[in-house]
């Protein structure tokens, strides 16, 4: 779905092929450094133009649709791009699942897959991610963040609500000196 | 029941002197938690036995109490159980038991530490109960179920009756029928004979029970083996109660020390007091004939003179006099000598219960029981001292049961009676007492630190319960739990006989299921199947 154009240890950034192709706020991904597979939540996105200095401009003014926008300007779709953060939260080694940052970042250009349901359980397993998510400084606020991925990973479960509670209760003794930002992400995450 | 379910929380904090606190897990509601309950915690090592003395609640964050979350939301509430609310209670140790065979076989001992941080605390299980507590034998006695639980909480009768023991409780709560189990507990299993001064005809032939028929009492359950006294044979009769003895006490068997014990019961000074003990060395024996005689004339002026007793303390005492002179079975001369009546049953091993019939005022029941009592001890303390000397056979063991114990053991007169004497003394002439009262606080402090074993039932004064488990080791958690006893039929143990506190049910007493099992005819019939199916194989063998 796309490929590594900036990379760090905790997070990495990565493009779309298509425009718009965008993986949902707090789905799973993953990439490759040679023998190690990487996971990580998607944290952010953007869609901008190329240039960073060059804001793209309005031009609906005399289309009747957005469509039209976008057929009568092809350039567009080259111009612009989308792109999405992804925080590290776990990687593959030797066939075996650490819950912990890899100790080499991704390599650019690495291709950046959405996880299948059955990874996304197994993932899952562990609530440790919870941690690196709570303290990752974000555009978007964590608690949105958190609330995103517990939605997201609760679809693969057959027992959702088992799931819900088990990871609220981790919240809750992290978030254990914070109750409104407990609150917050419980208010999100209800099933 | 599995491990898992048994599952109550963590050691988190606690001192060997305060307790322990633990934290209730997830999975466990905090109302399930009730004071009372045995837990046992896993330490590394050893495992501990301990009583839940104290429940609350916690909050990691003060916030959360200020603004409550929406529990209504089963979800939000779910999340938060265990977690950012939870339950605490707080556990009392008594007992441990270490993981070594040899420590296994030695069995639980007093505690002297405490379990580690995060141990596991689970309830207790029937089995961790008969560890502690034993299983029912020839020794020991079933007297009741631990709250919520099936198994059984044995005493050790042996144990028990070596020592004087304390049954309290207010009225109503259940003091009579848990008596009742005991005297029955001490026929069934204990080489001890009883004496029971009954005071409200409870204990010989039938007791009341509030709202229901009347329940056997000791004499229809082991016939052989007891046999009823009474002051008041027309009352016996008309209740239908064979007697054995009538009781006549005669005047000359009075004596100084029961008028003293009188004292507040009949209202006289200090200086009546005095003139009796005057007049007891002037006239000897028949001193209280010899009183009551005595005439208004100048003569009497005289002798009053001579014996240093002033006109008004001796008009004092004769009106004291006349009020026991006023009870029916007291006769200037008593046909029989009701002591050794009393001491030949003892020595066949016959329980003796004596009824106080309609006599059930307190001049009554203190006179004759101080009276009797005096010198049946002063009887056993010879024998006990003869045998110690020529090496015969020491008498039986003794059990003397009194009611409205504050009245012989108040800290005024505990150290003048007989009883005082045998509470405090113990158990060297082989005389214990069993106490019950309604007002602990009532009962010298020095006594009621001699008990050896106490049961109580509900107490709600104050002073009451501070009386009872004075010098007690962790009495204000077992206060906690005494105060939240049920007022019928929940009882609190501690004590010389019982490894740790424990809050109990007696076990039931009323049904015919629960005749034959106190009377050990159930154990006998059973005896006799085997023989004769014993026989009857037997037979079919040989032929």
């Amino acid at each position: 779905m796309g490929e590594v154009v900036e990379a760090s240890t905790a997070d990495f950034v990565a493009q779309c092929y298509e425009l718009y192709q965008l993986p949902p706020l707090g789905s799973l991904v993953k990439t490759r450094d040679q023998e190690v597979e990487l996971y990580g939540v998607v944290c952010n996105a953007t869609t901008a133009g190329l240039e960073p200095g060059r804001r793209p401009i309005a031009r609906g003014r005399d289309e009747a649709t957005e469509e039209a926008v976008y057929q009568s300007s092809p350039q567009l779709m080259k111009l612009l791009r989308s792109e999405f953060s992804v925080l590290v939260a776990a990687h593959r080694q030797e066939g075996k699942l650490y819950h912990y940052l890899p100790p080499k970042p991704a390599r650019i250009h690495s291709f950046v897959y959405q996880c299948p349901p059955a990874e996304v359980k197994e993932l899952s397993q562990s609530l440790d991610f919870l941690t690196v998510l709570l303290n990752a400084r974000l555009p978007v606020s964590p608690e949105e963040l958190i609330a995103a991925c517990l939605r997201h990973m609760g679809q693969a479960q057959e027992d959702r609500r088992a799931f819900l509670v088990a990871a609220g209760k981790e919240l809750a003794v992290l978030l254990g000196d914070e109750p409104n930002r407990l609150r917050a992400v419980l208010g999100r995450i209800k099933p | 029941m599995t491990q898992e379910d048994n599952r109550l929380g963590i050691v988190v904090s606690g001192s060997l002197s305060k307790g322990i606190e633990v934290r209730l897990d997830g999975a466990a509601s905090v109302e399930d938690v009730v004071v009372g309950r045995y837990v046992t915690m896993e330490g590394q090592r050893r495992r501990f036995f301990g009583m839940i003395t104290d429940v609350g609640l916690g909050v990691t964050d003060q916030r959360l109490a200020l603004n409550p979350p929406d529990v209504s939301d089963p979800f939000v509430a779910q999340v938060l159980a265990g977690t950012s609310t939870y339950g605490i209670f707080h556990v009392t140790p008594y007992l441990t038991i270490g993981g070594d065979v040899a420590s296994l076989l030695e069995g639980p001992q007093p505690v002297k530490t405490v379990p580690s941080h995060f141990s596991a605390v689970n309830l207790a299980s029937d089995q961790d109960i008969e560890l502690v507590f034993g299983k029912e034998d020839s020794e020991r006695f079933w007297i009741g179920n631990p709250l919520d639980m099936e198994t059984k909480i044995c005493l050790n009768l042996e144990e028990l009756v070596k020592r004087s023991n304390g049954i309290f409780g207010k009225s109503g709560t259940g003091k009579t029928f848990l008596t009742r189990i005991l005297l029955c507990g001490m026929l069934q299993k204990s080489k001890a004979v009883n004496l029971v001064f009954d005071m409200h005809n409870e204990y010989g032939w039938a007791g009341t029970r509030e709202g229901g028929p009347p329940v056997k009492a000791l004499k229809q359950l082991f016939q052989s083996k007891v046999a009823i006294f009474t002051l008041d044979e027309a009352n016996s009769r008309r209740r239908g109660v064979s007697t054995d003895f009538v009781v006549r006490i005669g005047y000359d068997e009075i004596e100084p020390e029961d008028m003293a014990l009188l004292r507040q019961t009949l209202n006289l000074t200090e200086l009546a007091i005095g003139a009796v003990y005057e007049l007891h060395r002037k006239f000897g024996r028949d001193w209280l004939q010899a009183a009551l005689d005595l005439k208004d004339s100048d003569e009497t002026g005289a002798l009053l003179e001579e014996l240093k007793i002033h006109e008004s303390t001796f008009q004092n005492l004769k009106r004291g006099l006349a009020n026991i002179r006023r009870l029916p079975f007291i006769e200037p001369h008593a046909p029989d000598d009701v002591v050794n009546r009393i001491l030949d049953h003892l020595d066949r091993g016959i329980n003796v219960v004596l009824e106080f019939g309609r006599y059930r005022d307190v001049t009554a029941y203190v006179l004759v029981a101080n009276m009797l009592t005096r010198r049946i001890y002063a009887q056993y303390q010879a024998r006990t001292e003869k045998a110690d000397a020529d090496g015969s056979a020491k008498p039986q063991p003794l059990v003397i049961t009194i009611e409205e114990a504050h009245k012989f053991l108040n800290s005024e007169v505990a150290g003048q009676t007989t009883f005082g004497m045998i509470a405090r003394e113990m158990r060297k002439y082989n005389v214990t007492l069993l106490v019950i009262d309604q007002r602990p606080s009532g009962i010298d402090e020095e006594v009621m630190s001699q008990l050896g074993t106490k049961i109580t039932c509900l107490l709600d004064n104050e002073r009451d319960i501070d009386s009872v488990l004075a010098g007690v080791s962790g009495r204000s958690e077992l206060k906690a739990v005494l105060a939240k006893l049920s007022s019928r039929q929940q009882a609190l143990i501690f004590g010389h006989a019982v490894p740790m506190p424990v809050a109990f049910q007696p076990r039931e007493y009323g049904s015919a299921a629960s005749y034959s099992e106190f009377s050990g005819s159930a154990l006998e019939a059973g005896k006799q199947a085997e023989k004769d199916i014993e026989e009857l194989w037997g037979d079919s063998g040989a032929s």
